[in-house]
Formats: C-alpha cells, sequence, structure tokens
C-alpha cells in the first residue's frame, strides 16, 4: 500500500504541472484576446471618470503601459500577478483580488449547494432509472432528464422567479443585499434566503446529465457477470443495489460530478445574473459588457484554476481509489 | 410467441419515421420564422403589453410587436447561428480528431492538451472573453460557439481513426504504397461520415442554447436583432409588471425547438448507428 | 481417478434435479419487421443424483450456460421457457427458486469476472444472508488452502486459482446440495484443471449432486459419473463415463460417436460441418443435417429420447 501513496503523489504532481501548464496557457491566450479587443479599454475607462486633458490621457495611456507592446504588457501583468496583484477593476474601482475573493465565496455556496443537491438527486434518479430498465420508473424519469437537458439555465431561473416571486410573492423580485444594510449585517437565513432560488435554477439544470450517466453505468453493473453471480446466490432488489449497483457506480458518478466544474460555472453566470445575485458569475459578465479588462482577466483565471481543480479532483479519485485500475 | 405484429415495429424504422417527422416540424418552424414578413413584427404603441388573446397568440411586448411573431423570427436566426457555429465546430473537430490519430506522437500529445485547456475553462467565460475580443454581435457569437464545441467530436473522430488505422485492409492499402491521402479519401472519411453527421446534428441543441444564454447575457446579436435570448433578456424589465406572458412563451419555443432537435440527433443515431445508440 | 462406484442409495430413485422437456427461447428483433424466436434449448431433460457428478457436454456456443441460469431462474426477461424442473421431487416453481438459489442450489463460475471487484473477498464469499458464516467461512477458505490474508484481498490481487478457490467455497458455505459448476476450468493450466475438478468430486462423494457444464469431454471423462453431450440446445444421448472410455461401439448417438472420434487419442478426425446457429434449427434431428446416417425421416421428425443399453438416446435408429 506504500506504493499507493507513491502512486497518488506522482499523479498529485503531474495534474498540478499540467494545471500550471493550462493556467499559463490561458493566461497567454486570454490576455492576447483582450489586446486585439477593439474596444479601447483607456476611452471606457474615461467615460467613466469624465472628461480628461490630452495630457492626463497620455498619462494613463503610459500607466498602463499602452504604449508599449502587447507582448511587454504582457510581462509585466504577469509578474504582477505574481506578486498577488491582479490589478484594479474599473466597474468597481477596487482591487480585482478583493472582489474575487468576496464574490467567489458567494458563488462558491451557490455552487455547492447545487453540486451536492444535483449529485444527490441526479445519482439517486440515475439509480432507478437503472435498476428498473425498461419499466414505467424509466421511461418517465429518462424523458424528465432529456426534457431538462433542453431547458436554458437563465429561462428556468425567469420561470421560477415568475413563479415564486411575481406570482407566489415568497421572494423579492430584485435580489442581491437588502437596501441599507451593510455586507456584514446580512446573517445566515438572509443568505440562505437569496441562495434558495438560483441554486434550485441550478440543481434543476445539473442533475440530468449525472442521472442518465448513472443509469448507463447501472445497466452495465446489472448485465455484468458478478451480479449475474450474485443473482445466483439469491441476491436481489434491494440487496443486489446496495451490496453491487451502488457499491459500482457511485465513484464513477462523483468522478463525472468532480468533472462537471465547468458546466457548472457556466449554469451559475447564467443564474446569478438572472437573479442579480452577487457572485462571480455576474461580475464576470459586468465586467465584459462594462469593458473591466483586469477583472474579466482575472476571474477567467480564477474559473479556470476552479475548473481544473475539479478535474484534478476526478483524476486522482479514478486514479487511486477504483482499484480495478491498478 | 413469434407471432408477427405490424404495429410492434423494429426500432430502426421508428427511429426513421420518428426522423422524419421531427425533421419536418423543426423545418416547419425554422421556414416560418424566415418567411414572416419584417412588418409583421413592426412596433404598435396601440396594441403594447397585451397579454396573449386570438389575436395575439404570445401577446405583444412593451413595443406592442406581436411575440409569437418575434419568437419565430428569433428562433430561425438562432437555429442559422446555431446550425453555422455547429459546422465549424464540425469541420475543426474531424481535422483536429484526424490529425490527433494519424500524425506524430507529440501532436496528439499537444492535440490532447489543447482539448484539456477547452475543457478547463467554463465555455461561457470562453465565449464572453472572444465576443468581447471580436467586438460582440454575430461573429463573435459565432466564432465563440464554434471555438468551444469541437472538443468531443474530436475525441470521438481520434478514437475512430484510431481504431481504423489498425484494421487489416488500411495495412494493406498503406503496404500497397497508397499515400495518406488515399487512404484517407477511400477508407477513413466514409467510416467518419456517420460519426460526423451525428455528431454534428448533436451539437446543434448545445450551441442553440448556448446561443440564447449569450445573447441573455447581451453579448451575442444585437438588440434590434428577434433573437429569443434577447426577448428574454427583454421580459426580465417586464416581469414584476405581470407581463409574464413576455418570458414565458418564447421560451418553451426554445426549449421545445431545443429538445426536437435533440430528438432528432438521437433517432438520427439510432438509424445510422443502431449498435451505439442508447435504447 | 478413483470414483466410489457403489453410492447407490435409497435416494438414487428420486433425483436431486430432474429436468424435463425444458425448452429456451429469446424473442429477437430482425430485419427490418418483426422478430424472431431464438431457440436456445430445446425439449431437454437431463436428472442428477445425490453423490454423482453429471456433466453437460458439447462444444461452445450451444447454449449450456443458459441451462444453469433457468435451474437457478434467473434468465434475462425477454426468456421464454417450458418444460418442468424438479428438485427432489418438488416442481421448482420461480418462488421455490428464489428461495434455493444460493442455498440448497449454487451456481460455481468460473472466473474472476465473477467476482464484484469492488468488494473483498472475505465479504463477497459470506455473501448477503443473515447470520453473516464468517467463522464457517475462515475454516473452509483453510480447508481450500487460501491464505488467511485472502479475506482482506480485492478480486483484482487474487491469482486466478485463488479467486476460483473463493468462488469454489461459496457453494461449501452455502452447503448446497445440488452444485452447477459452469465451465470451470478454460484458461487452467492441466494441474490446476484437475485440482478445480477434484475440488467437485470430492463435493460428489460427501454426497451432494454435481452438475459439470463443460466443453471438454476428455476431463468430462474422467471425473464425471454420466455424461450428457450437448448438442444444438438439447442432450443427444445419455451415458455413463465408461461408455467412452470403452469406445465408440458403446456409444449410442452418432454425434457422441463423432465426438468420440475427434478427441486427440482416438484419430482426431473432425466432424464435418457446423452446428446449426440458435434462430436457424432443422425441422426435424437437430443433429440430421450432419448426419452420416440420416433418412428422409430424420429430416421431417425430431426423435425424442429414449432409454437404451443403460443410458439415453435421442436418435431413431440407434441401437
Amino acid at each position: 500500500m506504500k506504493n499507493a501513496a507513491g502512486r497518488a503523489a506522482l499523479l498529485f504532481l503531474k495534474n498540478c504541472i499540467r494545471i500550471l501548464s493550462l493556467l499559463l496557457a490561458v493566461s497567454i491566450i486570454s490576455f492576447a484576446l483582450v489586446s486585439a479587443s477593439p474596444v479601447d479599454p483607456v476611452q471606457q475607462y474615461i467615460m467613466k471618470i469624465g472628461p480628461v486633458s490630452a495630457e492626463q490621457r497620455a498619462a494613463i495611456e503610459a500607466y498602463w503601459g499602452m504604449d508599449k507592446p502587447p507582448a511587454v504588457r504582457y510581462i509585466s501583468w504577469l509578474n504582477a500577478l505574481l506578486h498577488g496583484d491582479f490589478g484594479i477593476s474599473l466597474l468597481y474601482r477596487r482591487p480585482v483580488i478583493d472582489i474575487i475573493a468576496e464574490r467567489f465565496g458567494n458563488s462558491l455556496a451557490l455552487m455547492l449547494c447545487a453540486w451536492v443537491f444535483s449529485g444527490i438527486i441526479g445519482f439517486s434518479l440515475g439509480c432507478v432509472m437503472g435498476m428498473h430498465r425498461g419499466k414505467w420508473q424509466d421511461k418517465i424519469i429518462r424523458r424528465i432528464c432529456y426534457l431538462l437537458s433542453s431547458v436554458p439555465a437563465f429561462w428556468l431561473g425567469l420561470i421560477l422567479l415568475l413563479l415564486f416571486s411575481v406570482k407566489l410573492g415568497w421572494f423579492p423580485v430584485g435580489f442581491s443585499t437588502p437596501i441599507g444594510m451593510l455586507d456584514s449585517e446580512v446573517g445566515i437565513w438572509q443568505r440562505l434566503y437569496h441562495l434558495a432560488l438560483p441554486a434550485l435554477t441550478l440543481t434543476l439544470v445539473s442533475f440530468s446529465s449525472i442521472a442518465l450517466h448513472t443509469r448507463q453505468k447501472m445497466i452495465d453493473v446489472m448485465n455484468s457477470a458478478y451480479v449475474l453471480f450474485a443473482r445466483a446466490r439469491g441476491e436481489g432488489g434491494w440487496t443486489l443495489f446496495v451490496r453491487h449497483g451502488l457499491r459500482n457506480t457511485i465513484l464513477p458518478a462523483l468522478t463525472l460530478q468532480f468533472a462537471s466544474f465547468a458546466e457548472l460555472f457556466g449554469g451559475s453566470v447564467l443564474a446569478e445574473n438572472v437573479f442579480s445575485y452577487p457572485g462571480l458569475g455576474s461580475a464576470v459578465s459586468a465586467a465584459g459588457l462594462g469593458s473591466d479588462v483586469p477583472l474579466l482577466l482575472g476571474i477567467t483565471l480564477f474559473s479556470t484554476l476552479f475548473v481544473c481543480a475539479g478535474n484534478m479532483a476526478a483524476n486522482l479519485l479514478y486514479g487511486i481509489v477504483d482499484p480495478q485500475m491498478h | 410467441m413469434g407471432q408477427w405484429n405490424p404495429f410492434r415495429l423494429n426500432g430502426r424504422i421508428r427511429a426513421l419515421m420518428l426522423t422524419v417527422v421531427l425533421g419536418v416540424v423543426i423545418l416547419a418552424v425554422y421556414a416560418a420564422g424566415i418567411l414572416i414578413p419584417q412588418d409583421a413584427v413592426g412596433t404598435d404603441f396601440i396594441q403594447a403589453k397585451q397579454p396573449p388573446s386570438w389575436q395575439h397568440l404570445f401577446g405583444t411586448d412593451n413595443l406592442g410587436r406581436d411575440i409569437l411573431m418575434r419568437t419565430l423570427k428569433g428562433m430561425s436566426v438562432s437555429v442559422t447561428v446555431g446550425i453555422a457555429a455547429s459546422c465549424i465546430s464540425a469541420v475543426a473537430g474531424i481535422l483536429i480528431g484526424i490529425a490527433a490519430a494519424a500524425g506524430s506522437r507529440f501532436l496528439d500529445g499537444a492535440i490532447s492538451w489543447l482539448i484539456d485547456l477547452m475543457m478547463g475553462i467554463p465555455h461561457t467565460v470562453v465565449i464572453i472573453l472572444i465576443s468581447f475580443a471580436m467586438g460582440r454581435g454575430l461573429r463573435g457569437l459565432l466564432a465563440g460557439i464554434a471555438a468551444t464545441h469541437w472538443t468531443s467530436l474530436a475525441r470521438l473522430i481520434r478514437g475512430e481513426v484510431m481504431q481504423l488505422r489498425s484494421q487489416q485492409y488500411i495495412m494493406v492499402s498503406r503496404r500497397m504504397g497508397k499515400s495518406g491521402g488515399w487512404i484517407l479519401r477511400h477508407h477513413l472519411l466514409p467510416h467518419l461520415a456517420p460519426q460526423f453527421l451525428t455528431g454534428l446534428i448533436l451539437m446543434f441543441p448545445h450551441a442553440i442554447l448556448h446561443e440564447a444564454s449569450i445573447s441573455f447575457l447581451g453579448y451575442g446579436l444585437p438588440p434590434e436583432q428577434p433573437a429569443v435570448g434577447i426577448i428574454l433578456a427583454e421580459s426580465m424589465t417586464y416581469l414584476s409588471s405581470g407581463m409574464w406572458w413576455m418570458a414565458v412563451f418564447p421560451g418553451m419555443v426554445l426549449v421545445l425547438m431545443v429538445w426536437l432537435i435533440d430528438r432528432l440527433g438521437e433517432n438520427l443515431r439510432r438509424v445510422i448507428d443502431p449498435y451505439s445508440a442508447q435504447e | 481417478m478413483e470414483k466410489k462406484e457403489v453410492h447407490m442409495d435409497k435416494n438414487q430413485d428420486i433425483p436431486v434435479l430432474a429436468v424435463s422437456g425444458l425448452s429456451v427461447s429469446f424473442l429477437m428483433y430482425d430485419g427490418i419487421f418483426g422478430q424472431k424466436e431464438l431457440r436456445a434449448i430445446s425439449d431437454l431433460s437431463i436428472q442428477v443424483h445425490a453423490g454423482e457428478i453429471l456433466a453437460v457436454a458439447g462444444s461452445s456456443g450451444s447454449g449450456k450456460s443458459l441451462l444453469a441460469s433457468a435451474i437457478l431462474g434467473i434468465l434475462p426477461e425477454n426468456a421464454v421457457t417450458a418444460g418442468e424442473l424438479r428438485y427432489h421431487g418438488r416442481l421448482l416453481t420461480p418462488e421455490l427458486q428464489r428461495r434455493l438459489r444460493g442455498t440448497a442450489i449454487a451456481l460455481v463460475p468460473q472466473s474472476v469476472d465473477f467476482l464484484d471487484p469492488l468488494m473483498k473477498a472475505g465479504a463477497q464469499a459470506d455473501g448477503h444472508r443473515k447470520p453473516c458464516p464468517t467463522q464457517e467461512r475462515r475454516r473452509i477458505f483453510h480447508r481450500l488452502g487460501l491464505p488467511g490474508e485472502t479475506e482482506k484481498r480485492y478480486p483484482f490481487q487474487l491469482s486466478g486459482g485463488m479467486a476460483r478457490r473463493v468462488l469454489v467455497s461459496t457453494a461449501l458455505i452455502a452447503d448446497a446440495q445440488l452444485i452447477i459448476a459452469d465451465e470451470p476450468t478454460p484458461g487452467m493450466s492441466l494441474e490446476q484443471a484437475l485440482e478445480a475438478l477434484r475440488m467437485f468430486r470430492e463435493m460428489a462423494d460427501g454426497g451432494k449432486a454435481v452438475i459439470l457444464i463443460t466443453h471438454d469431454i476428455d476431463l468430462a471423462v474422467s471425473f464425471a459419473d454420466r455424461i450428457a453431450v450437448f448438442y444444438a440446445g438439447t442432450t443427444v444421448e445419455t451415458a455413463r463415463a465408461g461408455d467412452f472410455q470403452e469406445g465408440g461401439a458403446a456409444l449410442r448417438h452418432p454425434y457422441s460417436k463423432a465426438l468420440w472420434r475427434a478427441l486427440p487419442q482416438n484419430g482426431f478426425e473432425p466432424i464435418a460441418g457446423f452446428q446449426p446457429y440458435a434462430g436457424n434449427l432443422p425441422k426435424g434431428c437437430l443433429f440430421a443435417p450432419r448426419c452420416s446416417r440420416c433418412t428422409p425421416r430424420c429430416m421431417q421428425e425430431a426423435p425424442c429420447m429414449r432409454v437404451l443399453r443403460g443410458g439415453e438416446v435421442r436418435c431413431f435408429y440407434a441401437e
């Protein structure tokens, strides 16, 4: 078993190197993309701070290094990044790193809720379908899954907003922190209250893929030789499910769940926008629309790190925990 | 046992019939969107904010435009964008997949790294970045969707080519001195064509959903375009004033269309490749 | 190999398992329209008594493994069955099968694939029944020569021989009266195969009834008491193992004789033609298309099993 620990460390190291190489590539590509943009960030900045003289404009350009070639600007940006300086957001007039830290907390709460619930619901429904393959349970749940995978997150959010806020009045229509309250005063219940609808939206659009995947896996397990032998020994129904079905499907499902951070983040961008939830998702689309380049780049890198961490967790799970892989 | 029942058709035939029916429905929606004249979606302030009625089945928006007409027109725009982006993406996918399988080991490694890279950034963020770089609008939208959708098809094609490469008849052709291009045209492409087609069609629904989402966020098509995402973004403003029809109906048409196209793809896969398809 | 020839007690009359007229077929989609009935087993009859090994022998792809599933009542859902199964004289209903499988009737499959890859060998052998037979299982593991740490191993950590002994242990732990060994020898060296078969011989000598499903006639002859020759989904002959040792003349059915001649030590003479496919069985005798003594009657009419010289045969002309 010492061997296993060594292998785990090696796998971990390999994954870390891969993530670093990906992050570097993402920083280059995203920097190149925003540099190629016809939107002039200096002009955008000036539009926000009001009229400036030509000298002031030149000073701003020099401060941002706009007079230097993109490669030089990239190096100095990267250098600043490595020192923890992500720049100042144009929209919020605060360091990008602070905005990310604060908003990531909110997004994490949202995504974690959706991740856990969609995982539990999706896995359970997948098991029900797989164990009752071809029966009515399977047919109904499968249709629901197909339908849900055709529903865009933002529309589902709109419908929930219509239903629970406009029609039933359980939640306010405009979200975010209540007016007149400091962020620190917002209690846990207030937070949960704001989390409910976006998390429900994200859960509903996320569980179908895990459910369909688990169904397929469960069918494979139920057709396996070892399940045939278990049946021959008198196992069936719930016993068979607990002893073999659950055991052999939970790990692939967990792996898939970890590998789905990208979809989760994409969904949260939409859900946060619909509910004006103060997370990274609403910040990234605002940054893009408001030409807030430092914030856009910062969130791009951060979301890459987030997704890669999930993919690494999936790789490690598959490589270490699953003894069949040996 | 064994009696022949004409109503219990074999799965493949049923899939073929369903494919035709679904295709006709999708084409009808698409054609309706194109054929509707521009003045059917003109502004008419007298008719503004009307709830659904026989005259305006889906109601009217804040400017008095008929939402059914706008939705249909928007749907055909979305489908066009989705198909165009999927085609670009699918061609890229097949080329990259073949390159990965047929090229050197270094190239294969590089492409697998590139795929990891593409999977490492949330697609929505990539599309926002690309659309920012290209100055929003249709071009950025197309490029963004195309850039994010090729990966799964490339992986599939790579696996397929790897398998084909080790087949006897390809080895024989190679030993007979046939060129790589000749083998590609005569042996690989005929095998890959069905994979390409189904991969392409299964890409449509995702592409259309992405188009709508990005337009909803305000990056995609300009606001004067009747895209479904834009109608839904506008509807946000009027939700609290009770104009539910502006959000409900266009979204329902979008979901229905995406679902139909998804089913079409799945059925087509069952017709083309009955063994790999799920039941 | 020493066989206890005199194990004929009073239970001889009531077989542990009697299968009569068993047919198993599947409905499959075929071509553009319609379905086809695939008859995997047709009109099969065998009996096995306490204290004996009955080998069901035939070439691969003849549906032998389905016989085990049919006896245990774990056929796939699209299977259609006909015929009658009796356990100690009692009709084997699905309800009785459910109660007996894993307790009185045990399956011993052949390979590590039949072990759950994510469950440790000990828990796997213990099974799901309560109370957990851990002490008994440890004793049996020891008897089978499995080292103490085996129970903590996952299947991928077991050697092929250890995995097979774990599989055998399940039948011993259950103390089953009827053991169905499904192809226990392929992929083994001769020593391993002999050792595996010796375990089944021991079980039979201990009073159990053993059905040995195999394609290896040679091994079947040396370990079994009787051999049912399986062809295209049915038995064409049941003979004492001794008949095979005596040679072609002692056998009854043309297929058995041909099988005997096909053995390496008897001339290695191949049988012409192919076994018919389950979806395309001949109308009359299933062996007729390949039989040198085939008559027009054989093509039209399927012969029934009849008693002949202390065995049974499915042929109009055997004598």
